[in-house]
């Protein structure tokens, strides 16, 4: 199990470098270089020099590369144009609320999608498979935006149950202990707080979330009604096992492999999709922020935060890997 | 040969001295699915397995012999198929009963082992833990009991270094290995019955050989009765007392093992037969295949089902089913269903 | 574009199969046409992207006003006429014509989704063929670029990369295109190596038929199948994508363009007052994508072998 966790990272040595080749290349490889990005198409020449001087760009670019990458592992991306303050710093503080988004939507989407899936495998053509089906088919085809709007309007505006904007209502201060707003709200045992956060949190993770539970319903589905015929299912019926162990620790158990892997792709996907869903709410995450740094063209933010998020995507997908090798013996023995 | 036609079918292995363990009347079992047309897997099976038998059942794919053994079960799923008849185990109706009551019957009272061993072994969970649920299940065995128990098992099916082997996965064993397995959580409960379903079919010949005198000696030793299902004329000669020959969902014949073999009387058996190859025939003499497929058949309403592939075939064999009965002058446990069976002389 | 682009193939895959060297291939799509036309899935599919695509053709004839004319006469703050007969859909914040604004966005998506397809798929198509032919150290180039590439996020590479050209339609068509070179790239390469692992390739290797021969006549023709599937779902994702950068801002830097994802993000600050705004360009944009997504599922299924009965 160690060799196979520490093979999977020797892997990622590979996909870290030339990730970061990429995201290194990516601003300089652009008609005009970083200077233009930075000052925009019309600037004097001599304020060019100066930026070019400032950020090293007169050097040659293996050099360039090395004291990056120097500066990256120091976790050192620079400063933003908007803000003037260090990228890591800026990433770092709103990484948390972009994380207690992602992590309600992933939960919401497990929490559904697996329970729904399951019935719906089990019962294939039934009113709940069919209703699960076309459900999925929907959930898959409206952008979060779209639906961002929509749970807006009818959860927020007409019914008024949640709130439209913010992580929480600015009237309340309240330590922050964690950087999560609902568990500080909890933590600190102020209640209220917590579920002011809550309502904050509701319909954004619900937007979020409605893709990888559609395709959570979906594999979950399609493993549990594969898994239900394997021959091995048979077996346990015929040894008389009761109908509650044959489903979990015979179907389940089984179905989960593909399951988790696709929680996983999720979990990184949203981080993405985050971006989309932050801006309709305006829940101030990393997704927001990068989307205001588009508009600023504060290239020091939009490369940090991608090489950022990058990682958080690989790194996810390794921990997913190695869970695998931790369900399916035959992974883990490979 | 003369034949009164509309005859009611005799019982294959009836009367062997007391109350049938297993009991199976005119089981039916025909599959449906939208748009298609329903297939009659099973068409009116009905036969006797005594306590402590050993009873073989023959076909090709497709005959029916394995839904046979799934449906008394009740593993068939509910979804498109539908059983009538009646399958009594020492009396019980296994067909009405509660699914709680016939899940406390399985694994307990009837065992069953399958083709694939690879497959039907779960590939999560240790074959210690495929064990051990068995006896926690019906023995009520806990913790280190159970798992002294699937040891010995373990041993008992001729697998060494059984501690250790608890802990592998199915993927970490031979076939032959697997197969060892799947038999000793088929005998953990000591069953009365157990239905082995083509055991030996995906294993190689050695392996198979092994696979089959184990579960000789096993069953021998306990007294359990075997249901020993198979293609394969050559595995039921070594193994079984008494053979039904099953041709598109009905048995054509019934004999004890040694009639069957001396005397075959259905067409379908001497093809059978004829297709083994055998070390007392003569070099040279070819292997004669059955002609056709088995999906060159007659549906029974319409006469012999085996008619379209029959070289013996006249033309009472087509327009009313023949009935399963003794031959005049043969013994009464040796029924055939057939209007022109194979005279004694054959061979 | 994605459902002719799929019938077309499906017709001229058909009418080749008279040909002998491509029978099995031929008999694959006549068999997968013909389940198309009795799965309601695969209808209601093909009938949204017919609809789609005909809007976004005629345009001009189908829209009663310019989609750019603005006339501000008409409207005041926080009150927008809504549907009437004049304006069947109402008038957006400028004035403009709704229903004129939503059949236009149509060309838009359909152009931004189309050229950004055909051309990261072409490149995709081209590296993986390259990888999946060769072999060897060129295949480990390549598919570790690809590798390196699908470590970032689609959507995430796509602001990127249109961040970084600047506001305008030919970088949203750049990123999304550049997003899609990997995914082609790998599908393409995959099915390739499976390809050539088949029974059918050996056999042909062992009849001597050389080895461009087997990958150019057999291996490449057998895997398009799952390219033209994996093309009509990467066509809704370009919607969603192209909506998603239009919705953050990164479409053209002309506001009067009508891209259903700016549309939708004018609305935000309206929604409490004007709902329907933000319902018809949310409606458009769930409809298309549906389609195309409705018909790659069905497209899937037809010819999956295993699922052919």
């Amino acid at each position: 199990m160690l060799t196979f966790a520490v093979r999977r990272l020797l892997l990622l040595i590979p996909i870290l470098l030339g990730l970061s080749i990429l995201v290194f290349l990516f601003v300089r490889a652009l008609p005009g270089g970083p200077e233009t990005a930075l000052l925009g198409e019309r600037s004097t020449p001599e304020r060019i020099a100066q930026v070019r001087a400032a950020y090293g760009l007169d050097r040659p670019v293996h050099e360039q590369y090395l004291s990056y990458m120097g500066k990256v592992v120091k976790l050192d991306f620079g400063t933003s144009i908007q803000t003037q303050r260090p990228v890591s710093e800026e990433i770092a503080r709103r990484f948390k609320a972009t994380l207690e988004l992602t992590g309600a939507a992933i939960l919401f989407a497990v929490l559904v999608g697996i329970p729904l899936g399951f019935v719906a495998g089990r019962r294939p053509q039934s009113w709940i498979d069919n209703l699960s089906t076309v459900g999925s088919l929907l959930g898959i085809a409206i952008p979060v935006f779209v639906l961002g709007y929509l749970l807006k309007y009818v959860f927020a505006i007409k019914l008024g149950w949640f709130e439209t904007t913010g992580r929480q209502n600015v009237a309340i201060s309240t330590e922050h202990p964690t950087g999560f707003f609902v568990l500080d709200g909890i933590i600190t045992g102020d209640l209220p707080a917590a579920w002011d956060a809550f309502k904050h949190l509701v319909l954004p993770a619900i937007a979020l979330g409605t893709i990888p539970l559609a395709i959570i319903t979906r594999i979950t589905r399609a493993a549990v009604q594969e898994v239900s015929n394997e021959d091995f299912v048979r077996t346990a019926e015929a040894k008389g096992m009761t109908k509650s162990v044959v489903t979990r620790r015979h179907i389940l158990r089984n179905a989960m492999l593909p399951v988790v892997t696709i929680i996983g792709l999720q979990t990184g996907l949203l981080l993405s999709g985050a971006i989309l869903t932050e801006t309709v709410f305006a829940f101030g995450g990393l997704g927001s922020f990068m989307a205001s740094s588009v508009f600023t063209r504060d290239f020091p933010v939009i490369q940090g935060g991608i090489l950022f998020i990058a990682v958080v995507f690989v790194l996810v997908n390794l921990l997913v890997d190695i869970s695998y090798g931790l369900f399916d013996p035959r992974v883990r023995n490979a | 040969m003369t034949r009164v036609q509309e005859q009611v079918d005799a019982i294959p292995g009836r009367g062997q001295g007391a109350a049938p363990l297993l009991e199976v009347r005119d089981l039916r079992v025909t599959f449906k699915s939208r748009g298609r047309r329903p297939v009659k897997a099973v068409d009116g099976v009905s036969l006797d397995v005594a306590p402590g038998a050993t009873v073989g059942i023959v076909g090709e794919s497709g005959s029916g012999k394995s839904v046979t053994s799934l449906a008394a079960l009740g593993l068939l799923g509910k979804r498109g198929v539908e059983i009538s008849g009646s399958v009594k185990f020492d009396g019980d109706d296994l067909l009405n009963m509660p699914e709680d009551e016939l899940r406390a019957v399985r694994g307990k009272e009837i065992a069953m082992v399958f083709q694939d061993p690879m497959s039907s072994l779960n590939p999560v969970l240790t074959i210690g833990r495929q064990i051990t649920e068995i006896l926690e299940r019906h023995r009520g065995l806990k913790g280190q009991d159970a798992r002294d128990q699937a040891a010995e098992l373990l041993l008992s099916v001729g697998i060494g270094d059984a501690v250790r082997r608890l802990k592998s996965f199915p993927h970490q064993l031979s076939g032959g290995m697997r197969q060892r397995v799947m038999i000793a959580m088929a005998l953990a409960c000591q069953p009365r019955l157990l239905i082995a379903d083509e055991p030996t079919t995906a294993l190689d010949v050695t392996i198979s050989a092994q696979i089959l005198e184990l579960l000789r000696s096993l069953v021998v030793d306990s007294q359990t009765a075997l249901v020993l299902i198979t293609h394969d004329l050559g595995v039921v000669a070594g193994l079984c007392d008494q053979v039904h020959v099953m041709y598109s969902g009905r048995i054509v014949e019934s004999a004890p093992r040694r009639a069957l073999f001396a005397n075959p009387q259905h067409p379908y058996t001497t093809g059978l037969l004829a297709s083994v190859p055998r070390l007392d025939q003569p070099r040279g003499v070819p292997l004669l295949p059955i002609p056709g497929s088995p999906s060159d058949t007659l549906p029974w309403v319409d006469g012999c089902a085996f008619a379209p592939r029959c070289t013996r075939r006249v033309p009472e064999s087509v327009g009313c089913p023949p009935a399963l009965l003794p031959l005049e002058g043969s013994e009464p446990s040796h029924l055939v269903r057939c209007v022109n069976p194979v005279p004694e002389d054959h061979t | 574009m994605s459902l002719s682009q799929g019938v077309e193939a499906v017709e001229s895959a058909d009418s080749s199969a008279a040909g002998p060297p491509e029978e099995a291939a031929g008999g694959l799509w006549r068999d997968a046409f013909r389940r198309l036309r009795h799965n309601p899935t695969a209808i209601l599919g093909a009938a949204l992207v017919t609809i789609f695509v005909l809007v976004a053709i005629f345009a001009p004839l189908l829209a009663p006003y310019d989609p750019k004319v603005a006339d501000l006469s008409q409207i005041r703050p926080g009150d927008f006429p809504g549907p009437s007969r004049e304006h069947l859909l109402g008038l957006d914040s400028q004035g403009r014509d709704e229903l004129s604004r939503i059949i236009y966005g149509a060309r838009y998506s359909l152009l931004i989704g189309v050229v950004s397809l055909a051309v990261g798929a072409t490149l995709g198509v081209i590296l993986g063929l390259i990888a999946g032919a060769f072999g060897g150290w060129v295949d480990s180039l390549v598919m570790r670029l690809v590798d390196i590439m699908l470590s970032i996020p689609g959507l995430l590479l796509a602001i990127g990369i249109a961040a970084l050209l600047g506001r305008s339609l030919k970088s949203v068509m750049i990123a999304i295109a550049v997003v899609n070179v990997p995914v082609f790239a790998r599908l393409l390469r995959g099915s390739m190596l499976a390809q050539r692992r088949s029974d059918y390739a050996l056999a042909a290797r062992s009849l001597g038929v050389t080895r461009s021969r087997i990958v150019l006549q057999h291996v490449f023709p057998n895997s398009l199948g799952p390219v033209i599937v994996q093309a009509t779902l990467a066509l809704a994702t370009a919607i969603i994508d192209a909506a998603g950068l239009a919705f953050l801002g990164l479409g053209s830097p002309d506001p009067s363009i009508p891209e259903w994802g700016r549309m939708l993000a004018e609305t935000n600050s309206l929604l409490a007052t004007e709902p329907l705004l933000a319902l018809w360009p949310g409606l458009a944009i769930v409809l298309s994508v549906l389609g195309f997504y409705l018909l790659g599922e069905a497209l899937r299924e037809a010819l999956d072998p295993k699922l052919r009965r």
